[in-house]
């Protein structure tokens, strides 16, 4: 797996899996997880990365990519382990999904900007875990643990089908699969 | 300039945006006098030299590095430096540049993101960089700053170990120091990011500028040999030149009832700044080759007391910032070892280094096992609020007769021409015990 503090490197496939988040503060880790997943049961044509969410460097990894999918953490209030899903094409950045700052740049702004410049990869597709427990510390939540291989699993669904239905146009969120 | 009697109104800004960390702006006029003017800083208080008692000499800085993810680096290289001098340790020269580099690293990626994404959308008439991304005319600049951030990004992961809260810095060196190969990587990019830094000085100094020039005491860092970072004396445009250690005798921080972040003032006097426009004024012939000649080429003058012109200095400073990362990377030798040996001791010591912001502040005591006794931060928002609210004073008369709208508008954007870090400035806690 290539580690986004190494220098950045062409990105070779142009569907690449983003996982996003921080291993040390237990549940935030859940993106890098199912990106860690997904190095072990994808096949060789998937770009698998992990990363901080720094907005622009998400910008940079997905600029050649045409299948982009981004997972992370949520904490929105609702029921730990709850899958959300969203397309970035069709609508925007739920804003109760954005950090709680103004200054640091993240995944909100990310997609907002790339939108605003016209840079939105032609297909990105968001997944969003709940998580239960964001202090620090190593592992997961059991709940939150469990959706771990169910977005793997989606996320295969997603690159298999060719993504053709989220193309045209895409429910708001919350599938819970 | 005076507001006229006829005159009441009430400014409210419920939540700054553009700037880190929470505050609020509240300002009342009556019958042409400024009755109330409140910088209200609501973020709570985060109590970090409380828990840094007890910790090991060499937890500092990444412990105090949390506090801010904009300028860790420069908490680490404060608090590094701090510790350094309590545990009597000298570094190599090597880990001296390299350092420099780290500090390049971070005013590249904090003064692009300022300039670009948070500033310039002011004095463009846009609420944010999206909206101003939105204009095709605009993209371009807009895709500049992010560009040159991205340089910043990748410097300070090749040094720091990650492009967020690094982790490599340490007392006596760094865990890790990059190979001569990896830094030659960089160089065409740093070398694009020199030509954009300077065009970013001419696009910055055509953009619209308020007459506005309040008698300022300029405070920064001054170094015979170079633009002040990580070393320097402190100095003043109103004729301070003092050490480093003397800081606290001529700088006094007070708590104000409207604020959760301290107030500092001079120890005989009044309000001061700190920042990109008072280290500009202070080290104008420290400036690197290519930064003093875009400063000619911009046709402003410096010293300049226009906050508003902080967004030129910025600019400025990144061209320094670009040329400076290719003059060090030509001349790296890697540091072998890459840190040196540090025993625990007692002892004290303070430090300041330039943080992309201003003058930061650090002082630790430290009992005979190198264990922290004491500590102090004093943040360069902090050092910039009673300015903040001074400069309001001088400036609310001149916009209240606009639109309200427009008015609170220009407000905000005086108080962004500091980029405060509102989350750096609250992390004190003021502690009494009483012992039976």
């Amino acid at each position: 797996m290539r580690e986004t503090h190494k220098l950045p490197v062409k990105v070779r496939s142009n569907k690449l899996v983003i996982g996003i988040g921080n291993s040390y503060r237990g549940d935030d880790g859940v993106g890098l997880a199912v990106a860690r997943h997904l190095k072990e049961t994808a096949s060789g044509n998937l770009e698998i990365l992990e990363a901080t969410g720094e907005c622009t460097s998400l910008m940079e990894f997905w600029k050649d990519a045409k299948v982009v999918i981004l997972v992370d953490a949520l904490q929105s209030g609702t029921r730990p382990g709850r899958i959300s899903r969203f397309c970035a094409q069709s609508q925007r950045f739920p804003t109760r999904f954005s950090r709680h700052s103004t200054h640091a740049l993240g995944i909100g702004e990310a997609i907002e900007l790339a939108r605003a410049m016209n840079q939105l990869p032609p297909c990105l597709i968001i997944y969003g875990i709940e998580g239960k427990n964001f202090q620090a510390g190593f592992g997961l939540s059991p709940e939150v643990a469990t959706a771990v291989g169910k977005v793997g699993d989606c996320i295969l669904e997603d690159i298999r089908s060719d993504l053709q239905h989220d193309l045209t146009h895409q429910p708001i969120e919350s599938v819970s699969r | 300039m005076t507001i006229p009697k006829t005159i009441s109104r009430q400014i409210k800004v419920e939540y700054i945006a553009r700037v880190e960390g929470e505050g609020a702006l509240d300002i009342v006029v009556d019958k042409g006098e400024i009755t109330h003017l409140e910088l209200r800083i609501f973020e709570p208080p985060r109590f970090f030299e409380a828990f840094l008692q007890g910790r090991g000499f060499h937890e500092a800085p990444d412990i105090t590095a949390r506090i801010c993810g904009i300028c860790p680096v420069a908490y680490q290289m404060s608090a590094i430096h701090a510790m350094e001098k309590a545990l009597q340790i000298t570094i190599t020269p090597a880990i001296r540049a390299l350092r420099r580099l780290f500090y390049c690293a971070e005013w590249i990626e904090s003064h692009a993101l300022h300039i670009y994404l948070l500033h310039a959308p002011d004095f463009l008439g846009y609420e944010s960089a999206i909206s101003m991304a939105a204009n095709p005319e605009l993209r371009p600049a807009v895709e500049r700053g992010l560009r040159m951030k991205k340089i910043g990004n990748h410097l300070l992961a090749l040094i720091g170990g990650r492009e967020v809260h690094p982790v490599s810095a340490c007392v006596g060196g760094f865990y890790r120091a990059p190979k001569h190969r990896e830094m030659l990587r960089l160089k065409d990019e740093l070398e694009w990011g020199l030509e954009a830094a300077t065009e970013t000085v001419a696009w910055t100094a055509s953009l619209p500028f308020p007459d506005f020039t309040p008698d300022y005491e300029h405070v920064a860092l001054s170094h015979s040999d170079e633009y002040p970072m990580n070393e320097g004396r402190v100095v003043s445009s109103k004729s301070l030149d003092i050490t480093m250690e003397a800081f606290e005798e001529h700088f006094v921080e007070e708590h104000v009832a409207h604020s959760n972040a301290l107030h500092a003032r001079r120890a005989d006097g009044g309000s001061y700044l700190v920042g990109p426009l008072a280290r500009v004024n202070l080290n104008l012939d420290k400036l690197s080759p290519r930064a003093q000649k875009a400063m000619r080429k911009s046709g402003l003058k410096f010293p300049n007391n226009n906050p508003f012109l902080s967004i030129v200095a910025r600019s400025l400073e990144l061209v320094h910032a670009f040329e400076e990362s290719l003059r060090l990377i030509d001349v790296y030798e890697e540091p072998v070892p890459s840190r040196v040996e540090v025993l625990p001791r007692g002892g004290e010591g303070r430090h300041i280094t330039e943080a992309p912001r201003g003058m930061l502040y650090h002082r630790y005591v430290l009992e005979e096992r190198g264990l922290i006794k004491e500590a102090r931060i004093i943040p360069p928002t902090s050092q910039n609020l009673r300015r903040m609210e001074d400069d309001l004073r001088s400036y609310v008369p001149e916009v209240i007769d606009l639109p309200l709208e427009e008015a609170t508008w220009r407000c905000e954007q005086l108080i962004r021409n500091y980029d405060p870090c509102i989350s750096c400035a609250t992390h004190f806690l003021r502690l009494s015990i009483r012992r039976a």
